[in-house]
């Protein structure tokens, strides 16, 4: 293996700091500037001023918000998100209690889609214009066309509800009662993200079947299903990684749906919580957390194709 | 008898319930350890005439008709799908005219050499790597035992060329078809492939269909020269026949155009008129409405002949 290759491995995480620093401010902002006052999320309406000053201070909401920034940015070098006002327990702590059930979700939804998407891309691309592709077509125009909570919710009622194969909310303690409990949410998100998958899939293949090289790999009698595998299949998956790590990272941040569905404790259920609180280190936080695993996510996506094609050079 | 027979093959097109007759019955032998020119203008049924006979047609709307293939005695046109995967690259290689799209660009060059050399020769991995190895030796790649292990774009274009050889070469074929093998290399690297090919017949007894449209090609490598118009084969004879006295005007034609015929200061010479559509052929002969020499039968009737297809071949005249 060319290891020179993989040198840009190393370099790659310092671009993280300006990705790091530019979110820090954007959600700074963002977070300050919804309506509402925190302290009186948290005290309720009929809270004293006395007490309201007293948590403002305690948090330091009563200094300049430049001020506010420089503390933040000053303890997230620390690696210190602050305190959450809710929960008064250290944000950072919360926000990584939170982050296995968001990991196991989005994991279990990409592996789940890929099952679904591959062997539907070939048999599509395989048997064109027959009516398997037909019906694949419309599977993926279905999966494009319905959004992921209504879709959610069918599957609950008839799976859950009526049929009782799972769990309807929920994560569960074991490691096979969680698998179990994530069963549903990983499928409704595959479905939605096998379609887009499918299609980009099919397409390469159909192309990759018309290539030179697969012309040649049959000229020297390999079958049809060995050109498949051993031609076809790798030429199409390159531009599918790319695609696929563009969605995981829109992926993330649609768990927030799809975990207050299902009631998930994970990531995107705690900022939809600290956002009605007005939890603004928690906000902060997780947004943070978020563009981090985006961040990292391109960064495998890099890594995976310049395993998958020696053509391929990083910087 | 010879190695290769090819009698009456067609290749048909069919678009919307109608027929478009590409490759219109040609015939032709190939001996051991002959190589053959196939020559002709673009589009003229080469490729898919050669195509056909490996029964690898690039759409699912072609099809080969009639005839017979015999190769050793074997009529590929009645193999079913398997026999004529065996046959395919282990019989009957072939090599292309763009090895750098002809190569998959994610294998690494030995495993696509060995890949026919497993499946055809029935080795062990091993065994194949070291095959690998020996034949990307015969074909001249230098330092073979590293490069065994580089990607196609790690290697030159004439190298590239090498490696689809070699590809062919694993198999162990006795007919190599070579469609324009030269065509996307420089001067100096053709005249190396060209070379190599001719080593090749004479070490392992290859026989050779080349696949061209440039005669000078045809005048350095080829033992017979079959020229083909419009789908069908107008000419066909040894070498020095055929480049020296030309029976078919069109093959005349062709021998006039090359560059090295017209003087310095001359336009070059081309033949005037444009190839017909074969969709839309004239009645008669099909080169009748460029040829300079039409008599009354041209427009009439379609002309046969197996040395030339011809009512009044040139040389012939009173």
């Amino acid at each position: 293996m060319n290891l020179a290759r993989y040198r840009f491995v190393l370099s790659r995480p310092l671009q993280l700091l300006p990705v790091l620093f530019g979110i820090s401010l954007i959600t700074f902002v963002l977070v300050r500037s919804i309506p509402g006052d925190p302290a009186r999320a948290l005290l309720g309406s009929r809270s004293t001023p006395d007490a309201l000053l007293k948590i403002r201070a305690q948090f330091g909401l009563d200094q300049p918000l430049w001020l506010q920034y420089f503390y933040f940015l000053k303890n997230l070098l620390k690696g210190d998100l602050g305190q959450s006002l809710l929960y008064k327990v250290d944000a950072l702590k919360l926000i990584v209690t939170r982050i296995e059930p968001t990991l196991v979700l989005v994991l279990g939804s990409v592996l789940l889609a890929l099952l679904i998407a591959v062997p539907l891309a070939t048999v599509a691309a395989r048997r064109k214009g027959g009516w398997a592709d037909n019906l694949i077509r419309v599977f993926t125009t279905l999966g494009l066309g319905m959004p992921a909570f209504w879709l959610g919710l069918m599957l609950i009622l008839v799976l859950s509800v009526q049929w009782g194969l799972f769990p309807v909310s929920g994560y569960g303690r074991t490691w096979l009662d969680k698998a179990h409990h994530m069963v549903l949410p990983c499928l409704t998100i595959a479905l939605a993200l096998s379609a887009v998958l499918v299609r980009n899939l099919r397409a390469s293949m159909l192309m990759e079947l018309q290539a030179d090289h697969v012309t040649a790999a049959r000229a020297r009698g390999l079958s049809e299903a060995a050109v498949f595998r051993r031609h076809v299949l790798p030429n199409s998956l390159v531009p599918a990684v790319n695609l696929l790590a563009v969605n995981i990272g829109w992926l993330i941040s649609g768990t927030v749906v799809i975990e207050s569905l299902f009631a998930i404790p994970g990531i995107g259920q705690l900022l939809v919580r600290g956002i009605f609180t007005r939890d603004y280190m928690v906000v902060q936080g997780v947004a943070m957390v978020l563009a981090c695993a985006t961040v990292l996510v391109n960064f495998i996506a890099d890594v995976v194709t310049v395993t998958l094609d020696p053509r391929v050079k990083m910087q | 008898m010879s190695l290769l027979q090819v009698r009456d093959l067609s290749v048909i097109a069919s678009n919307a319930g109608r027929d478009v007759t590409l490759v219109d019955r040609v015939s032709f032998d190939l001996a051991e350890g002959e190589i053959l020119g196939l020559v002709g203008e673009s589009g003229s049924g080469k490729t898919l005439a050669c195509r056909g006979l490996m029964r690898l047609l690039p759409s699912p709307n072609l099809r080969v008709q009639g005839g017979a293939v015999r190769l050793a005695g074997q009529d590929l046109l009645a193999l079913d799908d398997a026999g004529m995967r065996a046959v395919r690259g282990g019989q009957l290689g072939m090599i292309f005219q763009n090895p750098s799209s002809h190569l998959d660009p994610l294998m690494r060059i030995g495993e696509q050499i060995a890949e026919g050399i497993r499946l055809h020769q029935g080795a062990s991995k091993k065994e194949a790597r070291l095959q690998t190895i020996e034949v990307l030796r015969q074909v001249g790649i230098p330092d073979p035992q590293a490069r065994v292990d580089n990607f196609p774009h790690e290697f030159s274009g004439g190298m590239r060329q090498r490696a689809m050889i070699a590809v062919a070469l694993g198999c162990n074929p006795k007919v190599l078809i070579a469609d324009e093998p030269t065509t996307a290399l420089d001067v100096t690297v053709q005249a190396q492939i060209l070379r190599l090919l001719l080593d090749l017949r004479d070490t392992r007894g290859l026989s050779i269909i080349m696949i061209t449209h440039d005669l000078g090609v045809v005048a350095q490598t080829c033992d017979a020269i079959a020229v083909m118009y419009a789908g069908r084969l107008c000419e066909h004879g040894s070498k020095y026949e055929l480049l020296a006295r030309p029976q078919h005007p069109y093959t005349a034609g062709l021998i006039d155009c090359q560059p090295a015929r017209s003087s310095g200061h001359a336009l070059l010479r081309t033949i005037p008129g444009q190839p017909p559509l074969l969709d839309a052929l004239p009645p008669g002969c099909r080169f009748n409405p460029r040829c300079p020499q039409v008599g009354t039968l041209c427009t009439d009737v379609l002309p046969e002949g197996a040395r030339v297809a011809c009512h009044y071949p040139l040389g012939e005249r009173p």
